[in-house]
């Protein structure tokens, strides 16, 4: 244990002094312990440490091997930009929820064992919500109460897929899980909530566009990458996920289209991003899981740089409405500026970081020969390039002037953004480094004619199309309908009603019951309350009675036996 | 100096110490001498722990008279345990003891530490030593010295409660002397290794059969099994808050060591469980102690009390492991026997704590108290999910292997009653907490200040050794199975 520190160990400590150091030392503080945690990863050795006896189970708090080390460096890169971005917020309950959340997902990729595994995956849960209800507005309370619920539901998945597992085959490693038992179906559907694939992925867009404006970036960060991560260990090539993949691929695309707030528009989007990690994870070949875990890398970054993007604007207006916003280039230039970086990387623009992973994945469906999934993989690009790089620039940036004249951004966020930015820049341009540190040895170069044409060729169009048909594809200030709406909506009037019986019956119960329950305890405690038969202060003699009664006992019992 | 050498300092460094700080003048310098000596006293017992679990039992023969001739002390697994649990818990209390003491003795100290040092060294002598006469003088010496503490109780009731404690103990007391005079009369051996050794061709005789049954009552009342418990609840209730935070934690844990040692060790459990029938006795009497214990508190206005009759319910815990006489079960024993020392010593110094600010320890005072002694009022309510049994506290861990004890041999409904008895808990902490926070403070109460630091740091300690030793069970576990073989020995089971 003391030879091995463990990184969330640094991150949880470090927010349990975070709220008792004087106001002025928080900043540094906020910026040391995250920097500090990513010291701590930089230096992590493979191999299996951390290791507990717990009530006979052996539990693995820290396996280091190539898979987890990508999530690991990349959690931890973006606690330090995402906690730089957040350095002007007063309220250290975010920055505190922030801090553990990063180190329970940290704490989730690197167990060993699935008890580790759900300690920390429910962990997760409490301490993000935080970041959604800390907006302070009504909205978001009922958003984050949703999320929580649908969360807590995962967790039981969870837990009672972990104890049928360990029931079937007596062990609490986690590794590939065999399709055996009902364990391999209750923890998938764990993981499936926690990737978002839909049906099961309405919590994301309903609570992201609500969390707070530093908190999406964590959220848009941590949540589904770990799920990405367990369904790469645990779950590898299994046929059904890259179907799920490609329809969340397209599923983002399509909702984004339709959304109007900035923020649900890149909330979408990650479903469809996710949706091509988990197509890889599906396909399961050693090149489509280089690819997921690259794209999982490339993506963090650039969608933490767009959700600061948007929280930038956000912060700055007030607004988050496409329609309510328009013209910002000229009063948020830099803003501006970085945005696009993270819009062209997620849009797989050659030079920046989504094109050197993204098509890893699409390359690996084609070489299995998959035509259907290289196809909707290939095309689903396009309409991400139409909804964040033109269509949400394009309204929130230039189209009508709205008549906000909001100053740029505070330069803590820029500073952040920029970042991000460089990185997904870098990443672009020589892209060898992520290549280095991906699970497998990977042969493959991003840069052949024929990728960067089939690209260019692909947004170009892609634009073309979005400007000739401008008038169509701006934002609508209308409600989608998504699957949330069941319980939203239809859910809760059904509960409504059922629970205006049930209560009713529920209230004539208790009243029954409380009375003879009251009129029962009433009478108890006459009798055995502070002068009760037993609590009574007996006459020494009554004890010398109880001996002489046991010691006669155990006496005509043992020498009766004679 | 070996190891072996300095293992009986355990107990002669605060039996000589009592005699320097007897004669110490003031209030400060008596404490200080007697702190030394407890951690003194606790050093040495926790060098020698590692070393008895590891190794055959360390045997050290005073004024070089070779056993049996002479009085030895045996040190294994299960003493050297219990001897640390009761060293560092001395430690630890006398940390908390000098501001808490202050309010309630007036007057020099050197008495009163001085006899507190004889009660420590008399609880230590009876965990060390290997024979079963010296169990019984230094029970004796421990007694006395606990009478006349009790009896420093500031209420006048605590007089009469030492008084009846007094008169009870030397029952308990004789029945031992009575029990150890039958097996010296057949054997003609004081030597608990050498009784051993005789006893099993004795196994028809009725003089050993009788001494077993006396020495299982009278440990049973110094014990506070059910119903032999009625001296408990006033002499903790009214002794000073000190002298219960350290009693709760070690005196009856001791009283169940020397049973435990008889029964196992120097009766064997293929003699004590099979002429009488200790199992189904012991296990009767734990859970209607569990219950009867637990429905009580749940009904006291008097925290001491109320703490004291879950005391009883705790002790049903312990039996009810040593019934099962399995492996597990006793692991599971001593395994409470540890952690309910660091439970209830918790809860008392909060307790403490609070009547230091309050002078009360009514239920009715203590209303809308958890604003104004936030940190002692959360020290309770943290100590009281560890009686409850709570994951991550431990009293989890020791309720889990009474209950995987219980599994193992069949017991299904056990586990039952252990859930309900621990619900029953769950109702008399839930009571302190209700009235603490979701209570209005009454009217014209006066404003109360949170405890000073000199208390309240030394009550967190113990509040965090309870989650240190729910998460990292290994010295717990490890040791108390170790006990558990020592007492069981290799090869040694029911028929």
């Amino acid at each position: 244990m003391i030879d091995w520190l463990h990184p969330s160990l640094v991150l949880l400590v470090g927010a349990a002094l975070l709220p008792l150091l004087p106001a002025g030392l928080r900043k540094a503080w906020m910026v040391l312990v995250p920097l500090s945690g990513l010291a701590v990863i930089f230096g992590l050795e493979p191999g299996q440490f951390g290791q507990i006896e717990f009530l006979g189970m052996t539990l693995v708090t820290g396996r280091v091997d190539e898979l987890s080390l990508v999530f690991a460096y990349v959690f931890g890169i973006i606690l330090v930009i995402g906690m730089i971005f957040a350095l002007h917020v007063k309220d250290s309950v975010q920055h505190v929820a922030a801090l553990t959340y990063a180190g329970s997902a940290l704490g989730a990729v690197l167990a060993g064992d699935l008890v580790t595994l759900y300690v920390f995956w429910e962990l997760m849960v409490i301490t993000s919500v935080w970041l959604i209800w800390r907006r302070g507005s009504e909205v978001s309370f009922a958003s984050g109460m949703r999320y929580l619920i649908i969360h807590a539901l995962g967790g039981v998945l969870l837990l009672a897929g972990v104890i049928v597992y360990y029931q079937t085959t007596g062990s609490l490693a986690f590794e590939q899980i065999e399709s055996a038992s009902a364990a391999f179906y209750l923890i998938l559907a764990a993981f499936l909530i926690n990737a978002a694939v839909p049906p099961l992925h309405a919590w994301l867009a309903d609570a992201y566009p609500e969390a707070t404006v530093t908190g999406a970036v964590f959220l848009s960060a941590l949540t589904t990458k770990t799920a990405v991560y367990v369904l790469m260990r645990g779950y590898a090539g299994v046929e059904l996920l890259m179907w799920l993949g490609v329809i969340m691929t397209w599923y983002g695309v399509v909702y984004a289209v339709l959304a109007n707030d900035i923020r649900r528009i890149l909330a979408y989007h990650i479903i469809s991003q996710v949706g091509y990690m988990v197509c890889a994870v599906g396909l399961g070949t050693t090149l489509a899981l280089n690819g997921a875990s690259a794209h999982a890398f490339t993506h963090i970054l650039y969608k933490a740089l767009l959700f600061m993007g948007a929280g930038a604007v956000i912060h700055m207006t007030g607004k988050s409405k496409l329609t309510e916003l328009g013209g910002l280039y000229r009063y948020m230039p830099w803003t501006f500026v970085l945005f696009m970086v993270g819009a062209v990387s997620i849009s797989g623009l050659p030079l920046f970081s989504g094109f050197v992973s993204k098509t890893i994945i699409i390359e690996a469906a084609a070489v299995e020969g998959r035509g259907l999934i290289y196809l909707m993989l290939l095309t689903a690009g396009a309409g991400t390039f139409l909804s964040i790089g033109l269509k949400l620039a394009w309204f929130t940036f230039f189209h009508q002037d709205s008549g906000l004249r909001p100053r740029e951004a505070p330069a803590n966020m820029l500073i952040a953004m920029a970042l991000a930015a460089v990185l997904c820049f870098l990443i672009g341009v020589v892209p060898g480094p992520l290549y280095a540190i991906l699970p497998a040895p990977i042969d493959y170069n991003a840069w052949t004619i024929g990728h960067v044409l089939k690209e260019l060729q692909l947004l170009l169009f892609t634009g073309l199309a979005f400007f000739l048909l401008l008038g169509f594809v701006g934002g609508k200030n209308k409600i989608a309908l998504d699957v949330d709406w069941l319980y939203r909506g239809g859910g809760r009037t059904a509960v409504l009603a059922a629970s205006g019986g049930i209560s009713a019956a529920n209230t004539r119960i208790r009243r029954n019951l409380l009375d003879a329950l009251k009129a029962w305890m009433g009478r108890v405690k006459k009798r055995h309350g502070r002068d009760g038969k037993l609590a009574r202060t007996w006459p020494t003699g009554s004890m010398a009675f109880w001996v002489a009664v046991l010691l006669a006992s155990l006496l005509v019992f043992g020498i009766r036996q004679h | 100096m070996t190891l072996l050498e300095l293992m009986p300092f355990i107990v002669l460094i605060p039996l000589i110490a009592s005699g320097i700080v007897a004669l110490l003048p003031g209030r400060i310098l008596p404490w200080l001498v007697t702190l030394i000596a407890a951690l003194a006293s606790a050093v040495i017992a926790a060098l020698v722990l590692p070393v008895a679990i590891s190794e055959p039992p360390l045997s050290y023969p005073f004024g070089n008279w070779p056993p049996p001739f002479g009085i030895e002390y045996r040190v294994d697994a299960a003493n050297a345990f219990v001897a640390l649990l009761v060293s560092g818990m001395a430690a630890i209390t006398l940390l908390w003891a000098p501001k808490r003491v202050a309010s309630e003795i007036h007057g020099r100290l050197g008495t009163f530490y001085a006899l507190f040092l004889l009660a420590v060294a008399g609880l230590l002598g009876i965990t060390l030593t290997g024979d079963a006469f010296n169990v019984f003088v230094f029970l004796e010496i421990s007694s006395l010295a606990t009478y006349t503490l009790i009896a420093y109780g500031k209420d006048r009731r605590a007089l009469l409660a030492a008084f009846r404690y007094l008169i009870m103990g030397t029952v308990g007391a004789t029945f031992l002397l009575i029990g150890i005079a039958f097996l010296y009369m057949v054997t003609g051996t004081l030597n608990m290794a050498d009784l051993a050794e005789r006893l099993p061709e004795l196994r028809d005789n009725n003089a050993v059969r009788a001494a077993l049954a006396f020495i299982i009552v009278g440990m049973g009342l110094k014990l506070a099994l059910l119903p032999l418990h009625l001296w408990l609840p006033n002499a903790y209730a009214y002794a000073p808050n000190f002298v219960t935070a350290f009693l709760a934690g070690t005196a009856t844990k001791v009283a169940l060591y020397v049973m435990l040692r008889f029964i196992f060790t120097v009766f064997a459990p293929d003699y004590s469980f099979v002429v009488l029938p200790l199992s189904t006795v012991l296990m009767v009497l734990a859970v209607a102690g569990m219950f009867a214990g637990s429905w009580v508190a749940m009904f006291q206005i008097h925290l001491k009390r109320m703490l004291a009759y879950s005391s009883i319910a705790q002790v049903g815990y312990m039996v009810l492991g040593v019934s099962l006489a399995t492996a597990t079960g006793l692991t599971a024993a001593f395994l409470h026997l540890f952690n309910h020392a660091l439970i209830k010593t918790a809860l008392f110094m909060a307790v403490g704590c609070v009547m230091y600010r309050t002078g009360s320890a009514k239920l009715d005072d203590l209303r809308g108290l958890g604003r104004q002694m936030p940190w002692t009022l959360t020290a309770f309510a943290l100590a009281g999910l560890s009686i409850i049994g709570v994951p991550t506290t431990a009293g989890f861990i020791s309720k889990w292997y009474l209950v995987l004890a219980s599994i193992e041999t069949g017991a299904w409904w056990l586990v039952v009653l252990i859930l309900i008895t621990s619900l029953m808990a769950v109702y008399y902490i839930w009571r302190v907490i209700e009235a603490a926070w979701f209570s209005d403070r009454p009217a014209g109460a006066a404003v109360v200040r949170e405890a000073p630091l000199a208390l309240l740091v030394p009550t967190w300690l113990v509040v965090a050794l309870n989650f240190y030793f729910g998460i990292d069970t290994r010295l717990t576990v490890g040791a108390s199975m170790a006990a558990a073989d020592a007492l069981l020995g290799s090869g040694v089971g029911l028929p």
